[in-house]
Protein backbone atom coordinates (compact mmCIF):
# COMPACT_ATOMS: atom_id res chain seq x y z
CA UNK A 1 0.00 0.00 0.00
CA UNK A 2 2.87 2.26 0.17
CA UNK A 3 3.89 1.60 -3.32
CA UNK A 4 3.51 5.16 -5.55
CA UNK A 5 2.51 3.56 -8.23
CA UNK A 6 -0.60 2.06 -6.49
CA UNK A 7 -4.02 3.63 -6.54
CA UNK A 8 -5.46 5.70 -3.11
CA UNK A 9 -6.96 3.37 -0.68
CA UNK A 10 -10.37 2.02 -1.46
CA UNK A 11 -13.26 1.89 1.28
CA UNK A 12 -12.96 2.99 4.97
CA UNK A 13 -11.87 1.21 7.90
CA UNK A 14 -13.63 2.26 10.97
CA UNK A 15 -12.98 -0.49 14.15
CA UNK A 16 -16.40 -1.68 13.88
CA UNK A 17 -15.40 -3.24 10.65
CA UNK A 18 -12.38 -4.03 12.26
CA UNK A 19 -13.61 -5.95 14.98
CA UNK A 20 -16.55 -7.68 12.32
CA UNK A 21 -13.35 -8.81 10.47
CA UNK A 22 -11.15 -10.26 13.26
CA UNK A 23 -13.64 -12.39 14.46
CA UNK A 24 -14.05 -14.11 11.22
CA UNK A 25 -10.70 -15.29 12.16
CA UNK A 26 -10.51 -18.94 13.71
CA UNK A 27 -10.81 -18.77 17.42
CA UNK A 28 -7.83 -19.73 19.47
CA UNK A 29 -10.21 -22.28 21.74
CA UNK A 30 -11.96 -23.82 18.32
CA UNK A 31 -8.48 -24.29 17.13
CA UNK A 32 -6.60 -25.87 19.86
CA UNK A 33 -9.68 -27.44 22.38
CA UNK A 34 -9.81 -30.79 19.64
CA UNK A 35 -5.80 -31.33 20.02
CA UNK A 36 -6.40 -30.92 23.88
CA UNK A 37 -8.73 -33.93 24.15
CA UNK A 38 -6.68 -35.92 21.53
CA UNK A 39 -3.45 -35.42 23.64
CA UNK A 40 -5.72 -36.23 26.69
CA UNK A 41 -7.06 -39.61 25.16
CA UNK A 42 -4.24 -40.60 23.55
CA UNK A 43 -2.23 -40.32 27.59
CA UNK A 44 -5.47 -41.92 29.28
CA UNK A 45 -5.94 -45.02 26.70
CA UNK A 46 -2.73 -47.24 27.77
CA UNK A 47 -4.50 -47.49 31.19
CA UNK A 48 -7.27 -49.03 30.06
CA UNK A 49 -5.89 -50.92 26.67
CA UNK A 50 -5.80 -54.49 28.49
CA UNK A 51 -3.18 -56.31 26.56
CA UNK A 52 -0.59 -56.23 23.67
CA UNK A 53 -3.27 -57.18 20.84
CA UNK A 54 -4.95 -54.19 21.81
CA UNK A 55 -2.16 -51.87 21.46
CA UNK A 56 -1.14 -52.86 18.53
CA UNK A 57 -4.62 -52.40 16.88
CA UNK A 58 -4.03 -48.82 18.72
CA UNK A 59 -0.74 -48.34 16.81
CA UNK A 60 -2.48 -49.20 13.45
CA UNK A 61 -4.82 -46.71 13.97
CA UNK A 62 -2.55 -44.39 14.95
CA UNK A 63 -0.41 -44.51 12.03
CA UNK A 64 -3.37 -44.59 9.77
CA UNK A 65 -4.89 -41.50 11.08
CA UNK A 66 -1.17 -40.07 10.60
CA UNK A 67 -0.74 -41.02 6.91
CA UNK A 68 -4.73 -40.17 6.20
CA UNK A 69 -4.34 -36.99 7.67
CA UNK A 70 -1.21 -36.31 5.15
CA UNK A 71 -3.36 -37.59 2.48
CA UNK A 72 -6.33 -35.33 3.33
CA UNK A 73 -4.41 -32.38 2.87
CA UNK A 74 -3.77 -33.54 -1.18
CA UNK A 75 -7.26 -35.10 -1.52
CA UNK A 76 -9.17 -32.77 0.74
CA UNK A 77 -7.82 -29.11 0.21
CA UNK A 78 -5.68 -29.63 -3.25
CA UNK A 79 -8.24 -31.77 -4.93
CA UNK A 80 -5.72 -34.21 -6.04
CA UNK A 81 -6.05 -37.96 -5.60
CA UNK A 82 -3.74 -40.38 -5.21
CA UNK A 83 -4.51 -44.04 -5.48
CA UNK A 84 -0.61 -44.78 -5.11
CA UNK A 85 -0.07 -43.77 -1.68
CA UNK A 86 0.70 -47.27 0.17
CA UNK A 87 3.55 -47.62 -3.05
CA UNK A 88 5.13 -44.48 -0.77
CA UNK A 89 4.63 -46.22 1.91
CA UNK A 90 6.11 -49.37 0.77
CA UNK A 91 8.97 -47.89 -0.64
CA UNK A 92 9.58 -46.33 3.03
CA UNK A 93 9.02 -49.80 4.40
CA UNK A 94 11.50 -51.46 2.19
CA UNK A 95 13.90 -48.58 2.30
CA UNK A 96 14.88 -48.83 5.65
CA UNK A 97 14.58 -52.76 5.53
CA UNK A 98 16.85 -52.95 2.95
CA UNK A 99 19.09 -50.24 3.98
CA UNK A 100 19.14 -51.42 7.89
CA UNK A 101 19.65 -55.15 7.09
CA UNK A 102 21.65 -55.83 3.83
CA UNK A 103 23.69 -52.30 4.19
CA UNK A 104 24.23 -51.90 8.03
CA UNK A 105 22.69 -48.45 8.00
CA UNK A 106 21.67 -46.45 11.23
CA UNK A 107 17.81 -46.45 11.27
CA UNK A 108 17.39 -42.91 11.59
CA UNK A 109 19.67 -42.27 8.56
CA UNK A 110 18.38 -45.34 6.26
CA UNK A 111 14.52 -43.52 7.24
CA UNK A 112 15.66 -40.09 6.26
CA UNK A 113 17.21 -41.29 2.99
CA UNK A 114 14.46 -43.65 2.55
CA UNK A 115 12.18 -40.69 2.95
CA UNK A 116 14.42 -38.25 0.72
CA UNK A 117 14.27 -41.09 -2.51
CA UNK A 118 10.44 -40.68 -2.43
CA UNK A 119 10.18 -37.29 -1.83
CA UNK A 120 12.36 -36.84 -5.36
CA UNK A 121 10.14 -39.21 -6.93
CA UNK A 122 6.91 -37.94 -6.10
CA UNK A 123 7.83 -34.44 -6.71
CA UNK A 124 9.48 -35.91 -10.68
CA UNK A 125 5.93 -37.40 -10.57
CA UNK A 126 4.16 -34.39 -9.52
CA UNK A 127 6.07 -32.28 -12.03
CA UNK A 128 4.99 -34.32 -15.29
CA UNK A 129 1.57 -34.87 -14.22
CA UNK A 130 0.22 -32.24 -12.07
CA UNK A 131 0.37 -29.72 -14.95
CA UNK A 132 -2.45 -31.41 -16.76
CA UNK A 133 -5.78 -31.23 -15.53
CA UNK A 134 -8.44 -33.25 -14.06
CA UNK A 135 -7.87 -36.90 -12.52
CA UNK A 136 -4.13 -37.79 -14.44
CA UNK A 137 -2.44 -37.49 -10.82
CA UNK A 138 -5.15 -40.83 -9.81
CA UNK A 139 -4.03 -42.59 -12.98
CA UNK A 140 0.13 -42.04 -12.70
CA UNK A 141 -0.20 -42.62 -9.03
CA UNK A 142 -2.38 -45.93 -9.69
CA UNK A 143 0.33 -47.04 -12.07
CA UNK A 144 3.51 -46.17 -9.60
CA UNK A 145 1.78 -48.23 -6.88
CA UNK A 146 1.43 -51.17 -9.10
CA UNK A 147 4.88 -50.95 -10.09
CA UNK A 148 6.04 -50.90 -6.96
CA UNK A 149 4.45 -54.09 -5.63
CA UNK A 150 5.71 -55.58 -8.58
CA UNK A 151 9.49 -54.37 -7.81
CA UNK A 152 9.27 -55.76 -4.61
CA UNK A 153 7.36 -58.61 -5.08
CA UNK A 154 10.27 -59.34 -8.06
CA UNK A 155 13.40 -58.43 -6.41
CA UNK A 156 12.98 -61.10 -4.31
CA UNK A 157 17.62 -61.07 -3.63
CA UNK A 158 16.59 -57.44 -2.06
CA UNK A 159 13.45 -57.63 -0.66
CA UNK A 160 12.84 -61.44 0.03
CA UNK A 161 9.90 -61.83 -2.50
CA UNK A 162 6.47 -62.14 -1.91
CA UNK A 163 8.08 -64.01 1.12
CA UNK A 164 8.58 -60.67 2.78
CA UNK A 165 11.15 -60.07 4.35
CA UNK A 166 12.84 -59.24 8.54
CA UNK A 167 13.62 -55.96 10.25
CA UNK A 168 15.36 -55.56 13.22
CA UNK A 169 14.46 -52.65 15.59
CA UNK A 170 14.76 -49.01 15.34
CA UNK A 171 17.53 -48.31 17.41
CA UNK A 172 19.40 -44.45 17.69
CA UNK A 173 21.57 -42.33 19.92
CA UNK A 174 21.56 -45.26 22.00
CA UNK A 175 17.58 -46.16 22.52
CA UNK A 176 16.00 -48.70 21.49
CA UNK A 177 12.24 -48.67 20.19
CA UNK A 178 11.23 -52.11 21.15
CA UNK A 179 7.62 -53.01 22.39
CA UNK A 180 4.12 -52.34 22.04
CA UNK A 181 3.76 -49.90 24.72
CA UNK A 182 7.07 -47.77 23.34
CA UNK A 183 5.82 -47.83 19.74
CA UNK A 184 2.61 -46.37 20.84
CA UNK A 185 3.99 -43.50 22.38
CA UNK A 186 6.22 -42.76 19.35
CA UNK A 187 3.37 -43.17 16.98
CA UNK A 188 0.48 -41.44 19.46
CA UNK A 189 3.41 -38.26 19.31
CA UNK A 190 3.77 -38.50 15.58
CA UNK A 191 -0.32 -38.27 14.85
CA UNK A 192 -0.49 -35.29 17.57
CA UNK A 193 2.79 -33.24 15.76
CA UNK A 194 0.77 -34.32 12.44
CA UNK A 195 -2.49 -32.72 13.46
CA UNK A 196 -1.00 -29.66 14.91
CA UNK A 197 1.02 -28.90 12.24
CA UNK A 198 -1.53 -30.07 9.38
CA UNK A 199 -4.30 -27.64 11.56
CA UNK A 200 -1.40 -24.68 11.01
CA UNK A 201 -0.77 -25.23 7.67
CA UNK A 202 -4.38 -25.50 7.03
CA UNK A 203 -5.43 -22.13 8.61
CA UNK A 204 -2.33 -20.24 6.50
CA UNK A 205 -1.97 -18.32 3.71
CA UNK A 206 -0.59 -21.99 2.36
CA UNK A 207 -3.93 -23.56 3.06
CA UNK A 208 -6.01 -20.86 2.25
CA UNK A 209 -4.40 -20.71 -1.42
CA UNK A 210 -4.91 -24.94 -1.38
CA UNK A 211 -8.66 -24.25 -1.03
CA UNK A 212 -8.95 -21.43 -3.37
CA UNK A 213 -7.39 -23.94 -6.24
CA UNK A 214 -9.43 -26.89 -4.92
CA UNK A 215 -12.92 -24.06 -5.34
CA UNK A 216 -11.45 -22.26 -8.88
CA UNK A 217 -8.02 -22.99 -10.04
CA UNK A 218 -8.11 -20.57 -12.65
CA UNK A 219 -9.64 -17.55 -9.88
CA UNK A 220 -6.46 -18.52 -7.99
CA UNK A 221 -4.31 -18.34 -10.30
CA UNK A 222 -5.06 -15.25 -11.36
CA UNK A 223 -4.62 -13.41 -7.71
CA UNK A 224 -1.13 -15.12 -7.81
CA UNK A 225 -1.06 -18.59 -6.76
CA UNK A 226 1.07 -20.94 -8.40
CA UNK A 227 -1.42 -23.75 -8.50
CA UNK A 228 1.05 -26.55 -10.20
CA UNK A 229 3.83 -25.70 -7.41
CA UNK A 230 0.99 -25.74 -4.45
CA UNK A 231 -0.04 -29.23 -6.04
CA UNK A 232 3.18 -30.55 -6.33
CA UNK A 233 4.35 -29.47 -2.64
CA UNK A 234 1.79 -31.19 -1.39
CA UNK A 235 1.74 -34.54 -2.97
CA UNK A 236 5.20 -34.54 -2.18
CA UNK A 237 4.69 -33.55 1.55
CA UNK A 238 2.10 -36.32 1.78
CA UNK A 239 4.26 -39.12 -0.05
CA UNK A 240 7.28 -38.32 1.91
CA UNK A 241 5.06 -38.51 5.73
CA UNK A 242 3.99 -41.58 3.77
CA UNK A 243 7.32 -43.23 3.50
CA UNK A 244 7.80 -41.85 7.22
CA UNK A 245 5.26 -43.98 8.61
CA UNK A 246 6.35 -46.38 6.27
CA UNK A 247 9.70 -47.16 7.69
CA UNK A 248 8.36 -47.07 11.46
CA UNK A 249 5.68 -49.20 10.83
CA UNK A 250 8.48 -51.78 9.15
CA UNK A 251 10.18 -51.34 12.28
CA UNK A 252 7.35 -51.74 14.32
CA UNK A 253 5.90 -54.56 12.84
CA UNK A 254 9.56 -56.65 12.25
CA UNK A 255 8.80 -58.24 9.52
CA UNK A 256 6.98 -56.63 5.90
CA UNK A 257 5.69 -58.21 3.15
CA UNK A 258 5.08 -56.52 -0.18
CA UNK A 259 1.22 -56.64 0.74
CA UNK A 260 2.43 -53.21 2.78
CA UNK A 261 2.16 -51.24 -0.91
CA UNK A 262 -0.69 -53.41 -1.95
CA UNK A 263 -3.49 -50.93 -3.91
CA UNK A 264 -5.68 -52.43 -1.26
CA UNK A 265 -3.90 -50.50 0.86
CA UNK A 266 -3.83 -47.38 -0.99
CA UNK A 267 -7.64 -47.18 -1.28
CA UNK A 268 -8.16 -48.22 1.92
CA UNK A 269 -6.47 -44.88 2.62
CA UNK A 270 -8.39 -43.24 0.01
CA UNK A 271 -11.44 -44.25 2.07
CA UNK A 272 -10.52 -43.17 5.49
CA UNK A 273 -10.65 -39.73 4.21
CA UNK A 274 -13.10 -39.59 2.19
CA UNK A 275 -15.50 -41.60 4.98
CA UNK A 276 -13.98 -39.52 7.73
CA UNK A 277 -14.04 -35.99 5.74
CA UNK A 278 -12.44 -34.28 2.96
CA UNK A 279 -10.75 -31.49 3.87
CA UNK A 280 -11.14 -32.29 7.53
CA UNK A 281 -8.51 -33.66 9.50
CA UNK A 282 -10.25 -34.31 12.42
CA UNK A 283 -12.61 -36.24 9.56
CA UNK A 284 -9.29 -38.25 8.96
CA UNK A 285 -8.32 -39.16 12.32
CA UNK A 286 -11.90 -40.59 12.52
CA UNK A 287 -12.06 -42.18 9.31
CA UNK A 288 -8.64 -44.07 10.29
CA UNK A 289 -9.67 -45.01 13.27
CA UNK A 290 -13.02 -45.67 11.83
CA UNK A 291 -11.79 -48.43 9.02
CA UNK A 292 -8.85 -49.72 11.10
CA UNK A 293 -11.58 -50.90 13.86
CA UNK A 294 -14.29 -51.89 11.38
CA UNK A 295 -12.37 -55.48 10.32
CA UNK A 296 -11.49 -56.09 13.90
CA UNK A 297 -15.69 -55.61 15.05
CA UNK A 298 -16.78 -57.08 12.65
CA UNK A 299 -15.04 -60.63 12.83
CA UNK A 300 -17.71 -62.38 14.32
CA UNK A 301 -19.65 -61.91 11.53
CA UNK A 302 -17.05 -64.41 9.41
CA UNK A 303 -17.32 -64.46 5.78
CA UNK A 304 -19.88 -61.91 5.77
CA UNK A 305 -17.42 -59.08 7.09
CA UNK A 306 -16.71 -57.82 3.45
CA UNK A 307 -19.75 -57.07 2.71
CA UNK A 308 -20.47 -55.65 6.09
CA UNK A 309 -17.83 -53.24 5.41
CA UNK A 310 -18.86 -52.03 2.14
CA UNK A 311 -22.53 -51.40 3.45
CA UNK A 312 -21.09 -49.15 6.06
CA UNK A 313 -19.26 -47.40 4.11
CA UNK A 314 -22.14 -47.31 1.18
CA UNK A 315 -24.85 -46.25 3.58
CA UNK A 316 -22.33 -43.12 4.75
CA UNK A 317 -21.74 -42.00 1.38
CA UNK A 318 -25.47 -41.71 1.29
CA UNK A 319 -26.07 -40.44 4.16
CA UNK A 320 -23.63 -38.04 5.21
CA UNK A 321 -22.11 -37.21 1.80
CA UNK A 322 -19.51 -35.09 3.33
CA UNK A 323 -17.89 -37.31 5.09
CA UNK A 324 -18.79 -38.08 8.79
CA UNK A 325 -17.03 -35.78 10.91
CA UNK A 326 -17.94 -32.90 8.48
CA UNK A 327 -21.44 -33.67 8.37
CA UNK A 328 -21.72 -34.17 12.34
CA UNK A 329 -20.31 -30.71 13.12
CA UNK A 330 -22.54 -29.45 10.24
CA UNK A 331 -25.71 -30.73 11.85
CA UNK A 332 -24.23 -29.35 15.70
CA UNK A 333 -23.76 -25.93 14.39
CA UNK A 334 -26.79 -25.32 12.79
CA UNK A 335 -28.94 -26.30 15.82
CA UNK A 336 -26.95 -23.85 17.95
CA UNK A 337 -27.60 -20.72 15.36
CA UNK B 1 -0.37 1.51 -20.37
CA UNK B 2 -1.84 -1.45 -22.43
CA UNK B 3 -1.49 -1.86 -26.14
CA UNK B 4 -2.89 -5.03 -27.88
CA UNK B 5 -1.29 -5.37 -31.69
CA UNK B 6 -2.93 -7.51 -34.51
CA UNK B 7 -4.20 -10.12 -31.67
CA UNK B 8 -5.29 -13.44 -33.13
CA UNK B 9 -6.62 -16.71 -31.16
CA UNK B 10 -7.64 -19.53 -33.29
CA UNK B 11 -9.59 -22.57 -31.22
CA UNK B 12 -9.12 -25.46 -34.45
CA UNK B 13 -10.79 -23.77 -37.12
CA UNK B 14 -12.55 -21.31 -35.86
CA UNK B 15 -10.73 -17.76 -35.26
CA UNK B 16 -12.31 -16.52 -31.97
CA UNK B 17 -10.55 -12.83 -32.50
CA UNK B 18 -8.93 -12.00 -35.57
CA UNK B 19 -6.39 -9.13 -35.95
CA UNK B 20 -7.48 -6.86 -32.89
CA UNK B 21 -5.75 -3.68 -32.05
CA UNK B 22 -6.70 -1.42 -29.55
CA UNK B 23 -5.04 0.24 -26.35
CA UNK B 24 -5.94 1.39 -22.82
CA UNK B 25 -4.54 4.48 -21.64
CA UNK B 26 -3.34 4.80 -17.68
CA UNK B 27 -6.45 6.03 -15.54
CA UNK B 28 -9.49 5.66 -17.93
CA UNK B 29 -12.55 2.97 -18.39
CA UNK B 30 -12.19 1.15 -21.50
CA UNK B 31 -15.40 -0.86 -22.20
CA UNK B 32 -15.55 -3.72 -24.66
CA UNK B 33 -18.61 -4.59 -26.11
CA UNK B 34 -20.35 -6.70 -28.97
CA UNK B 35 -23.12 -9.20 -29.47
CA UNK B 36 -22.76 -12.61 -27.62
CA UNK B 37 -19.92 -14.88 -29.64
CA UNK B 38 -18.02 -11.59 -30.57
CA UNK B 39 -14.71 -13.06 -28.64
CA UNK B 40 -15.14 -10.63 -26.03
CA UNK B 41 -14.22 -12.82 -23.34
CA UNK B 42 -11.77 -14.85 -25.27
CA UNK B 43 -10.03 -11.55 -25.74
CA UNK B 44 -9.81 -11.00 -21.86
CA UNK B 45 -8.91 -14.47 -21.36
CA UNK B 46 -5.64 -13.43 -23.28
CA UNK B 47 -4.84 -10.41 -22.08
CA UNK B 48 -5.19 -12.11 -18.70
CA UNK B 49 -2.96 -15.20 -19.42
CA UNK B 50 -5.65 -17.85 -19.85
CA UNK B 51 -5.24 -18.70 -23.25
CA UNK B 52 -2.20 -18.05 -25.14
CA UNK B 53 -2.48 -16.09 -28.46
CA UNK B 54 -2.08 -17.61 -31.89
CA UNK B 55 -0.35 -14.62 -32.67
CA UNK B 56 -0.22 -10.61 -32.03
CA UNK B 57 1.31 -8.52 -28.93
CA UNK B 58 -0.23 -7.50 -25.90
CA UNK B 59 2.15 -5.11 -24.31
CA UNK B 60 1.38 -4.20 -21.01
CA UNK B 61 3.92 -1.24 -19.29
CA UNK B 62 6.27 -1.52 -21.75
CA UNK B 63 6.76 -5.40 -21.72
CA UNK B 64 5.49 -8.25 -23.77
CA UNK B 65 2.65 -10.47 -21.66
CA UNK B 66 1.36 -12.73 -24.39
CA UNK B 67 1.01 -16.10 -23.12
CA UNK B 68 2.41 -15.45 -19.80
CA UNK B 69 0.95 -17.13 -16.83
CA UNK B 70 -1.99 -15.64 -14.94
CA UNK B 71 0.10 -16.27 -11.79
CA UNK B 72 2.87 -13.94 -13.05
CA UNK B 73 0.40 -11.44 -14.40
CA UNK B 74 -0.92 -11.15 -10.81
CA UNK B 75 3.01 -9.61 -9.95
CA UNK B 76 2.33 -7.17 -12.61
CA UNK B 77 -0.54 -5.55 -11.58
CA UNK B 78 -3.33 -6.95 -13.58
CA UNK B 79 -6.36 -8.64 -11.83
CA UNK B 80 -9.49 -9.86 -13.19
CA UNK B 81 -13.21 -11.01 -12.65
CA UNK B 82 -15.08 -13.74 -14.58
CA UNK B 83 -18.34 -13.80 -16.30
CA UNK B 84 -19.45 -16.86 -14.70
CA UNK B 85 -18.32 -16.79 -11.04
CA UNK B 86 -15.23 -18.47 -9.89
CA UNK B 87 -15.65 -18.07 -6.51
CA UNK B 88 -14.23 -20.71 -4.03
CA UNK B 89 -17.74 -22.15 -2.34
CA UNK B 90 -15.33 -24.19 0.05
CA UNK B 91 -14.07 -21.16 1.54
CA UNK B 92 -15.88 -18.55 3.68
CA UNK B 93 -16.70 -15.00 1.86
CA UNK B 94 -13.68 -13.08 3.57
CA UNK B 95 -11.26 -15.94 3.14
CA UNK B 96 -12.39 -15.96 -0.61
CA UNK B 97 -11.21 -12.16 -0.66
CA UNK B 98 -7.94 -12.61 1.25
CA UNK B 99 -6.81 -14.92 -1.57
CA UNK B 100 -6.53 -11.74 -3.49
CA UNK B 101 -3.95 -10.89 -1.23
CA UNK B 102 -1.97 -13.97 -1.46
CA UNK B 103 1.47 -12.27 -3.25
CA UNK B 104 1.46 -10.23 -0.35
CA UNK B 105 1.72 -12.82 2.19
CA UNK B 106 4.18 -15.51 3.30
CA UNK B 107 2.60 -18.70 1.50
CA UNK B 108 5.21 -21.17 2.47
CA UNK B 109 3.86 -24.87 3.02
CA UNK B 110 6.41 -25.42 5.70
CA UNK B 111 6.03 -22.01 7.28
CA UNK B 112 2.35 -22.77 7.14
CA UNK B 113 2.83 -25.61 9.28
CA UNK B 114 4.89 -24.16 11.70
CA UNK B 115 2.27 -21.75 12.30
CA UNK B 116 5.07 -19.07 11.52
CA UNK B 117 2.82 -17.20 8.82
CA UNK B 118 0.90 -15.53 11.07
CA UNK B 119 2.96 -14.07 13.49
CA UNK B 120 3.66 -10.14 12.99
CA UNK B 121 -0.12 -9.74 12.56
CA UNK B 122 0.39 -8.94 8.84
CA UNK B 123 -2.38 -12.22 8.43
CA UNK B 124 -4.47 -9.69 10.57
CA UNK B 125 -3.93 -6.81 9.20
CA UNK B 126 -5.09 -8.67 5.25
CA UNK B 127 -8.51 -10.20 7.42
CA UNK B 128 -9.32 -6.33 7.96
CA UNK B 129 -7.88 -4.74 4.96
CA UNK B 130 -10.72 -7.79 3.30
CA UNK B 131 -13.79 -6.96 5.34
CA UNK B 132 -13.08 -2.71 4.26
CA UNK B 133 -13.30 -3.82 0.74
CA UNK B 134 -16.33 -6.17 1.24
CA UNK B 135 -17.75 -3.24 2.62
CA UNK B 136 -16.29 -0.81 -0.27
CA UNK B 137 -18.32 -2.86 -2.67
CA UNK B 138 -20.95 -3.32 -0.87
CA UNK B 139 -21.28 -7.19 0.16
CA UNK B 140 -20.54 -5.68 3.91
CA UNK B 141 -23.31 -7.26 5.64
CA UNK B 142 -21.69 -11.01 4.38
CA UNK B 143 -18.55 -10.09 6.06
CA UNK B 144 -19.05 -13.57 8.65
CA UNK B 145 -20.76 -15.71 5.74
CA UNK B 146 -19.97 -18.67 4.15
CA UNK B 147 -19.65 -18.12 0.40
CA UNK B 148 -22.19 -20.53 -0.63
CA UNK B 149 -24.52 -19.30 1.42
CA UNK B 150 -24.73 -15.51 -0.58
CA UNK B 151 -26.66 -14.62 -3.24
CA UNK B 152 -25.33 -14.54 -6.80
CA UNK B 153 -25.55 -10.52 -6.98
CA UNK B 154 -23.20 -10.52 -3.46
CA UNK B 155 -21.19 -13.24 -4.46
CA UNK B 156 -20.35 -10.58 -8.22
CA UNK B 157 -19.40 -8.25 -5.40
CA UNK B 158 -17.22 -10.25 -3.65
CA UNK B 159 -15.56 -11.21 -6.95
CA UNK B 160 -14.90 -7.54 -7.63
CA UNK B 161 -13.71 -7.42 -3.56
CA UNK B 162 -11.18 -10.51 -4.60
CA UNK B 163 -9.60 -8.80 -7.70
CA UNK B 164 -9.41 -5.59 -5.30
CA UNK B 165 -7.45 -6.95 -2.55
CA UNK B 166 -4.49 -7.46 -5.28
CA UNK B 167 -4.23 -4.17 -5.77
CA UNK B 168 -4.40 -4.24 -9.31
CA UNK B 169 -2.97 -1.15 -11.09
CA UNK B 170 -5.21 -2.88 -14.29
CA UNK B 171 -8.49 -4.55 -13.74
CA UNK B 172 -10.59 -6.31 -15.93
CA UNK B 173 -14.08 -6.87 -15.22
CA UNK B 174 -16.59 -9.59 -17.18
CA UNK B 175 -20.12 -8.98 -17.56
CA UNK B 176 -19.98 -7.32 -14.03
CA UNK B 177 -23.82 -7.00 -14.03
CA UNK B 178 -24.46 -10.16 -15.95
CA UNK B 179 -27.79 -11.58 -14.10
CA UNK B 180 -28.14 -8.39 -11.90
CA UNK B 181 -31.20 -6.30 -11.72
CA UNK B 182 -31.82 -2.20 -12.28
CA UNK B 183 -30.64 -1.24 -8.81
CA UNK B 184 -28.07 -3.88 -8.61
CA UNK B 185 -26.72 -2.52 -12.32
CA UNK B 186 -26.99 0.85 -11.08
CA UNK B 187 -24.88 0.27 -7.91
CA UNK B 188 -22.15 -1.63 -9.96
CA UNK B 189 -22.01 1.14 -12.07
CA UNK B 190 -21.46 3.60 -9.67
CA UNK B 191 -18.36 1.28 -8.16
CA UNK B 192 -17.08 0.92 -11.71
CA UNK B 193 -17.20 4.89 -11.91
CA UNK B 194 -15.67 5.01 -8.35
CA UNK B 195 -12.87 2.88 -9.16
CA UNK B 196 -12.27 4.63 -12.11
CA UNK B 197 -11.72 7.97 -10.09
CA UNK B 198 -9.57 6.35 -8.01
CA UNK B 199 -7.08 5.93 -10.57
CA UNK B 200 -7.75 2.26 -11.25
CA UNK B 201 -7.58 1.47 -14.88
CA UNK B 202 -10.37 -0.67 -15.98
CA UNK B 203 -11.34 -2.39 -18.87
CA UNK B 204 -14.86 -4.24 -18.62
CA UNK B 205 -16.91 -6.21 -21.00
CA UNK B 206 -20.88 -5.79 -20.63
CA UNK B 207 -24.04 -6.20 -22.44
CA UNK B 208 -25.73 -3.16 -20.23
CA UNK B 209 -25.35 -0.26 -22.77
CA UNK B 210 -26.65 2.20 -20.57
CA UNK B 211 -23.55 1.04 -18.09
CA UNK B 212 -21.21 0.88 -20.72
CA UNK B 213 -22.10 4.59 -22.06
CA UNK B 214 -22.39 6.08 -18.93
CA UNK B 215 -18.97 5.07 -17.26
CA UNK B 216 -16.56 4.04 -20.55
CA UNK B 217 -14.10 6.75 -21.64
CA UNK B 218 -13.93 4.54 -24.76
CA UNK B 219 -15.44 1.78 -26.35
CA UNK B 220 -13.89 -1.16 -28.34
CA UNK B 221 -16.67 -2.85 -29.95
CA UNK B 222 -16.41 -6.34 -31.79
CA UNK B 223 -18.13 -8.31 -34.28
CA UNK B 224 -17.54 -11.72 -35.71
CA UNK B 225 -13.79 -11.58 -33.50
CA UNK B 226 -12.33 -8.33 -35.43
CA UNK B 227 -12.86 -5.22 -34.16
CA UNK B 228 -15.51 -2.66 -35.83
CA UNK B 229 -15.24 0.56 -34.05
CA UNK B 230 -13.21 2.36 -31.49
CA UNK B 231 -14.10 5.75 -29.56
CA UNK B 232 -15.84 7.33 -27.03
CA UNK B 233 -19.68 6.94 -26.27
CA UNK B 234 -20.90 9.05 -28.41
CA UNK B 235 -19.11 8.05 -31.26
CA UNK B 236 -20.15 4.46 -31.04
CA UNK B 237 -23.73 6.11 -30.00
CA UNK B 238 -23.88 7.12 -33.89
CA UNK B 239 -21.59 4.57 -35.51
CA UNK B 240 -23.33 3.18 -38.73
CA UNK B 241 -21.32 -0.09 -38.46
CA UNK B 242 -22.02 -0.25 -34.94
CA UNK B 243 -25.74 0.72 -34.76
CA UNK B 244 -26.38 -2.31 -37.63
CA UNK B 245 -24.22 -5.15 -36.34
CA UNK B 246 -25.17 -4.82 -32.38
CA UNK B 247 -26.99 -1.72 -31.32
CA UNK B 248 -29.79 -2.54 -34.40
CA UNK B 249 -29.93 -6.00 -33.78
CA UNK B 250 -30.58 -5.97 -30.11
CA UNK B 251 -33.42 -3.33 -31.11
CA UNK B 252 -34.78 -5.64 -33.19
CA UNK B 253 -34.70 -8.24 -30.38
CA UNK B 254 -36.77 -6.17 -27.86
Amino acid sequence: MTDVSSPPTLGRSSPDLAARALATAPAFRARHLPTLILVVVLAALPLVLPNAFYFDVAIRILANAVLAVALNLLIGYCGQISLGHAGFFGLGAYGSAILTTHWDWKAPTALVVSAAVVGLLAWLVARVILRLKGHYLAMATLGLGIIVTIVLTNEASLTGGPDGMSVGDFTAFGFRLYGERVWYWVFAGLLVVAVVLAGNLVESPAGRALRALHGSEVAARVVGIDTASFKTRVFVLSAVVAAIMGSLTAHYLGFITPQVASFHKSVELVTMVVVGGMASIWGSVFGAALLSLLPELLAKFEGFETIVFGLILVTTMIFLPRGIVPSIVARLTRKEG
Amino acid sequence: MLRVENLTKSFGGVTAVSGVSFSVEKGTIQAVIGPNGAGKTTLFNLITGVYTPSSGSIVFEGSEIGGVAPERLAKRGISRTFQNLQISMNLSAIDNVMTGAHLGLNSGVLAGMLGLTTLGGRERATRIRAAELMEFVGCGRYIDAEARSMPYGALKRLEIARALMAEPRILFLDEPAAGLNHTETHEIEELIAELGASGITVVLVEHDMKLVMNVSDRIVVLDYGKKLAEGTPEEIRVNPDVVAAYLGAESEGV
